[in-house]
């Protein structure tokens, strides 16, 4: 356990995504099976125990430790499992031999829900404070350690010297703690057959381009599509089950319980999760803003699914019944999508059509105008490939509509993390408000990236120099119509939003230039965004 | 005698009425009996200080010659008379140099600890335990969520880390006085003998420490000759925690920041400074040092300042001794 502890507290601090992969290779180099596999599960939040509610815990505590001081401690500290892990009126466990993460992942399978106050006791008293912290995380479903399940699966590629994509392919069919897993990586056994239905198949990306590289490529051996603005997913169904996953592998069929009732083939799709809107008494394609409230949700009601119907823009078919169908070139798995969507229902499943062209600037004209607001940009894909994971260049480009732009104001900056610490690298832009005569900023956005090295240290230097106030690692920076640095601020799209206090939230906002020679009073203004929300 | 008429706070102090003297006054007084030498405690500008040699030589080096009018030297275990009220100076465990007050008068023993912690620290003199009738206690650390671990454990992550991560250089944020030259000394312990690099601002202190024995190991300056910024990699560097946040920070390759407090026992306190190593090192009593204190001193009455006050109180009314804040302002240690 204190090893699993002191990695959860690291990844909780470290900010780079490397030095995680390496705090996470360390782990499963240094640490015996079956503790490593189950400390993996635990971060994908694989790991199937029974759970533990904070106020049982607390009730534990209560039991030990005076109401009046536990008050003034979680006043103090803010978080309750860490202020019962610290408070536990235990010491000396640093001394005891180290209790061991898999018999307690272990019991905690096989444990009743009235045996569960016991063990966690037991356990408590042998931890240390660190420990505890981890324990109580563990059982009360609160992993946030800044680590995806991708993250995890690349982690034990880099450790085995394997490609992430065989690892995510492999995933579903892995119960923790992974032995056969560990074995292969670990070079002792060969790969582990994936035995379970309705395996994630990695899948095969685009790489951005534009018109001056499209040059260099043949039209015809291309087709164009769409590119809708929804999520990537997969849906496969095999022996009686389906899945959706995600383009990284994470099982997300709980939020669409509708689209999963409304499968009934053998076969995986690969297309764009999409969400129905009702339109002048059409329906038609809703947009990103709709998507969400369909997303990251552990339970949706009837009512947000009768509101915000999902479905498949299908355009690619992986498997048909037995049939592998990734070794055929796209036209041919093409028209056999088309035949396969002529069995499924319309109103869940529909083809994502090909656009006819046959010059590149045509593409470059219908990009520019598409037919529908829900599109962000085209997708050109060679006709002969064949379906590879991962990124190759070549076989498919997405040609993503040029970005909205806006001039706003810098107002706030935030020191960074890591490599960045000493930098204020994280800025608050704001556009200007109110009357004409009196204007106010009115805070938009925030964006840490589109700047090179050499911009951050000018930004850096204007921020030092125009400080007007600071709150702990934020300073306040001078915005005025007259005194104030313009940023052009490059995003993907707009929607509403109920929680800022613009009434609107930018997607991917990013800085694309600095406007050193703009005046402030000339930044654009909180009207001129809300014509663009979509 | 009731023990305010010995010893009794006042906005510029603790005060003694029938000596006349101020113990770690925040502002300017006519005699000043000082604790230790951080900046909260010991200020410049009173006409006569009376400490430890250590204390006023810190207090030399930190404020110039002339921080006091005049200046006395206090030995650990001698007993003086101010105008007929008994002073003596007890070690506290805390800084090199820090003391404990002893103020004794008819039958009435008051201690006032100033800052302390009761752990060993190969930089000072061990805290010695008073019997008294008042104690007065500081209270930092006065919650029982603080409960600081071994030293050796939190040495050991940081030389780990630097196995981990031979290529980053480890920027080890520490109070310039005290809480530095401790972590430098105890890294040496563990057996670390590479060059440590430091700090501009610690360079006075660090020197002032090797001066009185502490062997601190090889110190070199935190400087970039000629833009080599590769020197650093993997090593150790000694800074204040506010240079950190500074344009000095930069000239590290891809630092792993760490930072030597009390403070870090709390992990959003932790995350808040950006702190990505964070090493639990503390020059106060935690909370079973500040209540088993308590205990020790055998002290009929507590007095609580500066900290956490409520839950120290509380902690005396469930053990049955009579305890009260003093709600003194001017000690704060955010950079412990």
């Amino acid at each position: 356990m204190k090893a699993f502890a002191e990695l959860l507290d690291r990844l909780i601090l470290t900010p780079s995504r490397n030095a995680k992969l390496r705090l996470l290779v360390d782990y499963c180099r240094t640490t015996p099976d079956p503790d490593r596999g189950y400390a993996v599960a635990a971060i994908t939040r694989d790991l199937d125990i029974m759970n533990v509610k904070p106020a049982m815990v607390r009730t534990l505590m209560e039991q030990r430790v005076d109401s009046v001081l536990f008050q003034y401690s979680y006043d103090f500290v803010g978080d309750l499992a860490e202020t019962i892990a610290l408070i536990w009126p235990v010491h000396g466990a640093e001394q005891m031999p180290d209790l061991k993460l898999s018999p307690v992942v272990e019991e905690l399978r096989s444990a009743s829900r009235s045996d569960g106050p016991k063990l966690i006791e037991k356990w408590l008293d042998q931890l240390d404070d660190q420990g505890r912290y981890a324990l109580i995380k563990l059982i009360t479903g609160g992993m946030r350690v800044g680590v995806s399940s991708r993250l995890m699966k690349q982690a034990l590629g880099d450790y085995g010297g394997k490609d992430v994509t065989e690892i995510e392919e492999l995933w579903h069919g892995l119960k923790a703690p992974y032995l056969d897993l560990f074995d292969w990586l670990d070079g002792k056994a060969d790969k582990p057959e994936n035995l379970a239905p309705s395996p994630f198949r990695p899948v095969m990306l685009a790489t951005p381009t534009d018109e001056e590289e499209l040059a260099k490529y043949t039209p015809s051996d291309y087709i164009a599509e769409w590119k809708w603005d929804g999520i990537r997913v997969q849906l496969t169904s095999q022996r009686g089950v389906t899945r959706i996953y995600s383009r990284t592998g994470d099982d997300i069929s709980h939020s669409f319980p509708d689209l999963v009732a409304a499968v009934d083939f053998d076969g995986s799709i690969d297309g764009e999760l999409l969400v129905g809107h009702m339109r002048n008494g059409k329906v038609g394609t809703g947009t990103f803003s709709d998507l969400q409230q369909r997303l990251n949700r552990k339970t949706i009601s009837a009512k947000k699914q009768k509101e915000f119907p999902v479905f498949i823009r299908a355009y690619d078919l992986l498997q048909d019944g037995q049939e592998d169908l990734r070794g055929l070139p796209l036209v041919e798995r093409r028209k056999r999508l088309e035949l396969f969507l002529q069995h499924l229902p319309t109103e869940r499943f529909d083809l994502s059509k090909q656009i006819e062209f046959s010059q590149w600037n045509e593409i470059a004209e219908l990009r520019l105008n598409p037919p529908d607001p829900v599109i962000e940009g085209v997708m050109l894909k060679r006709k002969d490939s064949v379906y590879v994971p991962g990124r190759p260049k070549g076989p498919w480009f997405k040609w993503k509509r040029d970005p909205m732009l806006i001039d706003a104001v810098l107002m706030y900056a935030q020191r960074g993390h890591g490599k960045r610490s000493s930098y204020y690298s994280d800025y608050t832009f704001g556009v200007w408000s109110g009357e004409q005569d009196n204007p106010q900023l009115v805070p938009v956005g925030k964006a840490y990236f589109g700047f090179t090295d050499e911009e951050l240290k000018q930004i850096d230097k204007y921020v030092r120099d125009n400080t007007i106030d600071r709150f702990g690692p934020v300073r306040s920076v001078r915005a005025e119509p007259q005194h104030g640095l313009v940023l052009e601020i490059a995003f993907e799209g707009l929607n509403k939003s109920s929680r800022h206090k613009s009434g609107v939230a930018m997607r991917f906002p990013r800085i694309s230039k600095l406007r050193w020679d703009k005046p402030a009073s000339e930044a654009d203004w909180l009207p001129t965004l809300e014509m663009m929300l979509n | 005698m009731e023990p305010e008429e010995l010893l009794r706070p006042t906005p510029k102090g603790l005060y003694c009425p029938p000596a006349g003297f101020y113990i770690d006054p925040v502002r300017p007084v006519d005699l000043a009996l000082v604790t230790h030498g951080h900046a909260d405690h010991a200020r410049s500008g009173n006409k006569k200080v009376i400490a430890t040699p250590e204390t006023l030589n810190i207090m030399a080096i930190r404020y110039g010659q002339d921080f006091a009018g005049q200046r006395s030297s206090a030995v650990f275990g001698e007993v003086m008379d101010i105008n007929g009220v008994k002073v003596s100076w007890h070690p506290a465990g805390h800084v090199l140099g820090s003391a404990q007050i002893s103020v004794e008068k008819d039958d009435m023993k008051i201690v006032a600890s100033g800052d302390y912690k009761r752990r060993q620290d190969p930089t000072c003199a061990p805290f010695e335990v008073v019997q008294c009738d008042v104690f007065i206690t500081e209270a930092t650390f006065g919650l029982p969520v603080f409960h600081h671990p071994d030293d050796r454990d939190e040495i050991a992550k940081l030389l780990k880390s630097l196995e981990q991560f031979p290529e980053r250089a480890h920027l080890v944020g520490a109070y310039a006085l005290g809480k530095a030259q401790r972590v430098i000394a105890l890294i040496r312990q563990a057996g670390y003998h590479e060059p440590i690099y430091i700090h501009g601002a610690m360079q006075q202190l660090c020197s002032y420490y090797e001066s009185q024995n502490i062997d601190l190991g090889r110190l070199e300056p935190a400087t970039v000759d000629g833009g080599d910024k590769a020197k650093f990699a993997g090593k150790i560097i000694i800074g204040p925690p506010s240079a950190f946040a500074d344009k000095w920070a930069r000239r590290f390759p891809d630092p792993v920041s760490c930072f030597a407090s009390g403070w870090m026992r709390v992990r959003a306190r932790t995350k808040q400074r950006g702190v990505e190593l964070p090493l639990i090192l503390s020059d106060h009593a935690d909370w079973d040092e500040l209540t088993q204190t308590i205990k020790d001193t055998n002290a009929k009455e507590v007095w609580v300042t500066h900290g956490r006050e409520e839950a120290l109180v509380r902690w005396c009314e469930l053990n049955q001794i009579k305890a009260k804040p003093l709600n003194m302002v001017g000690y704060e240690d955010e950079a412990e």
